[in-house]
């Protein structure tokens, strides 16, 4: 049942295709029904979910003579990640209600994108994943060249160059693992058991990771995160933010990880204090995490702030998956689901809620408009979302950092201070925007911002993805009894015999 | 009473309360201050409940709740309440109702202000009960969040710097008692106050942090320092201990006063709780080792916000001063009880901690209620304070300086206002066990006792001040509405046993396991 999740989002952008085109009303309600029923099925699904599980969805033979199937299958991680594509799909539509131009085909690209998205966390096939991980490049690169705003060609296009390097690098593992292993399956299940040699694992394991990293906006290969962000429209960033950052993280830990845990082992040398390319990787993560919460902090440009913020956040992700323990591991993945809700709230409230009234982004000009006074909806929401993102307790954000760093504080205890110092500029730069954009002292006399109100559209949207981050926040076991049995399976034990704690 | 969650339900009180307003009141002010006034009366009546099924001849948890909650983490679901936790949910509810009623006739506060005070009612609630420290952490940042919008949205002409301030102090504090009880878990696997309060009378605490944080090669006992002066930060800033108080004065001065109620009222023992059930039990040891410096710490605190507030002109500066000056008294007399003795005075140390308790118990009351005093006068100035702008205030509203002296008189100490027997009872505990701590705190009574006094003379006494010929009196409904602050404060100055009824259990229980020390002293 499952994969209707991925077939009702291709379905809905075919039925965009054969509405008129001058119905933006009809575009928007498909959109957003067919963002329902994604959600709605991922739920169900995750309902009769045993954890620890995996379940096999469809497997049919594709290209039997390369062993390449058609094969979905689920476990409690692409759960996860499944529900979240489903919360912030549907929050993207009710965030886009006001897109009038060429709306069907904004509308039609938007369910292509979720659809690949659903597509990726849910292939066990190795071909098949790579195949939905470059389809939803495509429509990112449209969404953002139409209809973009600051710099959107060179936006898309840095995008759009950036992923596919990565996937030239994640191609060639692939490739190079399909051959190792007898060039019989491509079937991930398999070649988690399959017993690669080490020194194959050693060169494959980076490749593949920095591959799918670069889209988790792992430092230093994060440019194109904040101008890609930035350019999108509201929904597009949304989904990039919070969605497609996620892909690059799956892939790490679903492919690179899985499938080559023995990459993670120390070199037996040490090379500028480095010892293994865990330790790298780790080193690279805190320096994204401590780098963009510093450059978030003097951003003028409100997107920009939350651009930075995410390569920060993302940072969090890749340290969790560094740890190599089921505490850091289990956080890692929860934090792609809080990271995902917290960012698409915070550009919703950049991009929709104040950009789309007062025509700009800039923190000086935003400051005497006392938007507070003006849209108190947007004021509290953005309130609210910085909280969630600084990691206040009873928010999603503070069950996944604490994990991590708990995870952290085992493995590398000085790289655990630091990121401590991360989360502490990460409050400096949330307090920061929100005092410049919503609180700002104004001159007594300035004339008051007329715009209009709210909508129901956006009140939905906002509600939502606070629900959301809530609900994880004060109970996280709705996800981590997900997670964990999934990292306690059987596929992941070649992860688990190395230095897994 | 036992079985059912009336702890879970006290802190649902607030917390629903404060969405039905913001769901429900609308524009509609007069619903909102209904709706708040119900709510801060029903979590009144829930604590009283709750302080009528208390078995006051124990000092075990009582009401206690414990549910797996994050399971990953070690983390339960765990509230209870012994005397202390009575006490303070006590006084949260009162200051809460007297702080809602306090704003009932400020046109300014509308639906958002009545919200925000039940949401960190909420806080309050929950700090006082939680045992776990994740949820205990929640609860503390919950109540930070609403007080940083209160001052920020609300106060006066400096609001901006002084909520920004606040809010940066408690949060440096906030994340050093992260990291304390990170570094806690992280040895011990632990987040249970009462479990890591076993753990360290037992003496397996040093060993545990010796054995999993081993980071630089640091001793068990050095680490145990560390994390000791960190968890102190945290607490040191909240109450606030000098010289941790510098957000304190703009703080409380720029916040409307029925903010600053709140603040000084509950929030500040918020700090002293932690001492209390945390600190105290948690890392006597290393309170011991440092008990010189802490006492002198308590000191300054005491004598130098005295002098401090001998020197303001502006009264809500003078009574912020004020108010770290008798928070430092409850802090000498829980250092001076933290003192190793072995075993010996026993009574002492009991004595000092009644004090302590009641005093808690008694400042939040007189706190309150001054600066509700403070509320009213601005009201009738158009937000004038200053020691130098009024005169002869007892010829024009003698209701008013009569009831506002009361609370004057109990903040100086007077015997038979409820301000005496708390501080009476710290400095006969203290006396034995910090002699010379006590003697020089004795400086702060003296200086209290001449900077209140200067207070009443130039604002209450001397020639009338034209201005204010007009300056109406309370009216009835002021009247009845500070009247049962002010019956508390006077029952309290005569019975000071229904406090010590309630706590003494609990005091001699604490004392009791402060008796043996790990190995090393």
């Amino acid at each position: 049942m499952l994969a209707w999740t991925i077939y009702i989002s291709f379905l809905g952008a075919l039925v965009l295709v054969l509405i008129p085109k001058a119905n933006a009303g009809a575009a928007r309600v498909v959109a957003l029904l067919t963002a329902i029923a994604g959600f709605a099925i991922a739920v169900a699904g995750a309902c009769r979910y045993t954890p620890g599980a995996l379940i096999t969805v469809v497997r049919v033979a594709w290209i039997p003579s390369l062993g390449i199937e058609y094969h979905l299958a689920a476990d409690g991680i692409s759960l996860t990640l499944l529900l979240l594509t489903g919360v912030v799909a549907i929050a993207g539509v009710l965030f886009s209600w006001n897109v009038e131009r060429r709306s069907a085909e904004f509308f039609e690209l938007y369910l292509v994108l979720i659809g690949a998205v659903y597509g990726v966390f849910l292939s066990f096939d190795l071909f098949l994943l790579f195949v939905f991980y470059e389809l939803a490049i495509i429509p990112k690169y449209f969404l953002i060249a139409i209809w973009g705003s600051t710099r959107r060609e060179y936006a898309a296009m840095k995008l759009a160059l950036y992923s596919f390097a990565g996937s030239a690098m994640v191609l060639i593992g692939v490739i190079a693992a399909f051959v190792e292993a007898g060039g019989r399956t491509m079937n991930l299940v398999e070649l988690a058991r399959y017993p690669f040699p080490a020194h194959f694992q050693m060169w494959a394991f980076p490749l593949v990771f920095v591959g799918f990293a670069i889209l988790a906006g792992l430092w230093p290969f994060h440019t194109w995160a904040p101008t890609g962000h930035v350019a999108a429209p509201t929904a597009a960033s949304m989904l990039l933010a919070g969605v497609v950052m996620k892909l690059g993280a799956y892939g790490c830990l679903r492919v690179a990880m899985m499938l080559f845990p023995r990459g993670l082992d120390p070199w037996g040398l040490h090379v500028l204090g480095f010892g293994s390319w865990r330790d790298l990787f780790a080193v690279l993560a805190l320096t994204g995490i401590v780098y963009g919460a510093s450059v978030a902090l003097v951003q003028r440009d409100f997107k920009f702030v939350i651009g930075y913020s995410s390569v920060s956040h993302m940072g969090f992700v890749l340290l969790g998956l560094m740890t190599l323990s089921q505490i850091g591991v289990s956080g890692a993945v929860l934090q792609m689901f809080s990271h995902g809700v917290i960012a698409g709230l915070l550009f919703a409230v950049a991009g929709r809620m104040v950009y789309d009234r007062t025509h700009t982004r800039d923190l000086r000009e935003l400051g005497p408009m006392r938007l507070a006074k003006v849209i108190p909806f947007a004021a509290v929401t953005f309130v609210i979302a910085a909280m969630a993102s600084v990691g206040l307790p009873g928010f999603s954000g503070f069950v996944a950092e604490f994990e991590i760093l708990v995870g952290a504080w085992r493995a590398f205890p000085t790289l655990a201070i630091l990121a401590g110092v991360g989360i502490l500029i990460g409050i400096a730069f949330a307090w920061r925007a929100m005092d410049k954009v919503f609180f700002g002292d104004a001159p007594v006399a300035a004339a008051r911002l007329d715009c209009p109100r709210i909508s129901l559209a956006e009140r939905l949207g906002a509600a939502i993805l606070i629900g959301a981050t809530l609900a994880v926040g004060v109970y996280p076991r709705l996800l981590l009894d997900l997670i964990i049995p999934a990292l306690n399976s059987p596929l992941f034990d070649g992860l688990r015999k190395g230095a897994w704690r | 009473m036992n079985g059912f969650p009336w702890i879970t339900l006290l802190t649902l009180v607030p917390l629903s309360g404060a969405l039905l307003i913001l769901l429900v009141a609308g524009k509609n002010r007069n619903a909102a201050r209904a709706l708040a006034a119900a709510t801060g009366a029903a979590a009144l009546a829930v604590t009283i409940l709750l302080w009528h099924g208390f078995d006051a001849a124990t000092g075990a948890l009582q009401f206690q709740e414990r549910y797996a909650w994050i399971p990953a983490l070690g983390v339960d679901y765990h509230v209870a309440i012994d005397g202390l936790g009575l006490l303070a949910l006590l006084l949260s509810a009162i200051v809460a109702l007297m702080s809602i009623a306090a704003s009932w006739d400020t046109r300014e506060h509308g639906r958002l202000y009545f919200a925000l005070v039940l949401f960190l009612e909420a806080g309050l609630f929950g700090t006082f009960t939680a045992l776990n420290f994740i949820h205990w952490f929640f609860f503390w940042e919950l109540s930070l969040i609403p007080a940083f919008f209160l001052i920020r949205l609300w106060g006066g002409s400096q609001r901006a710097r002084a909520a920004n301030q606040f809010f940066v102090y408690t949060m440096v504090g906030s994340v050093a008692l992260l990291l304390a009880f990170l570094a806690l878990y992280l040895a011990t696997g632990k987040f249970d106050f009462i479990d890591l309060a076993q753990m360290a009378r037992s003496g397996q605490l040093i060993p545990e942090l010796a054995r999993n944080l081993s980071w630089h090669h640091r001793t068990g006992e050095q680490t145990a320092w560390w994390l000791f002066w960190l968890a102190f930060l945290g607490f040191a800033v909240k109450i606030p201990i000098i010289p941790f108080h510098t957000w304190l004065p703009s703080t409380y001065a720029e916040a409307p006063s029925s903010t600053t109620m709140l603040l000084t009222g509950a929030m500040s023992k918020m700090g002293l709780y932690g001492l209390l059930r945390i600190l105290l039990p948690i890392f006597p040891a290393q309170m011991q080792r440092a008990l010189t410096l802490l006492l002198w710490l308590a000191v300054a605190s005491v004598v130098l916000s005295a002098l401090a507030a001998w020197a303001q002109t502006d009264m809500k500066r003078m009574f912020a001063y004020s108010s770290i000056n008798h928070l430092g008294y409850c802090v000498l007399g829980i250092f001076a009880a933290a003192r190793w003795t072995g075993g010996s005075l026993a009574t002492e140390k009991a004595a000092a901690l009644d004090g302590v308790y009641l005093q808690i118990f008694n400042h939040a009351v007189m706190a309150a209620a001054i600066f509700w005093f403070v509320a009213l006068l601005e009201k009738r100035s158009g937000g004038l304070r200053g020691l130098n702008d009024f005169g002869g205030l007892r010829k024009i509203a003698p209701v008013f300086c009569g009831l506002m002296g009361i609370a004057v008189f109990s903040a100086l100490g007077l015997p038979g206002l409820n301000g005496f027997p708390g501080e009476f009872l710290i400095f006969k505990g203290a006396f034995p066990l910090a002699t010379w701590a006590a003697v020089l705190s004795g400086i702060g009574l003296l200086v209290t006792a001449i900077f209140l006094l200067q207070l009443l003379e130039r604002v209450f006494f001397g020639p009338v001040n034209e201005r204010w010929r007009t300056m109406p009196d309370l009216s009835l409904g002021e009247r009845l509405a500070v009247f049962p602050a002010i019956a508390l404060m006077l029952v309290l100055g005569f019975y000071p046993q229904i406090i010590v009824g309630t706590v003494n259990s609990t005091v001699v229980q604490l004392v009791t396991q402060l008796k043996p020390l790990p190995p090393g002293f």
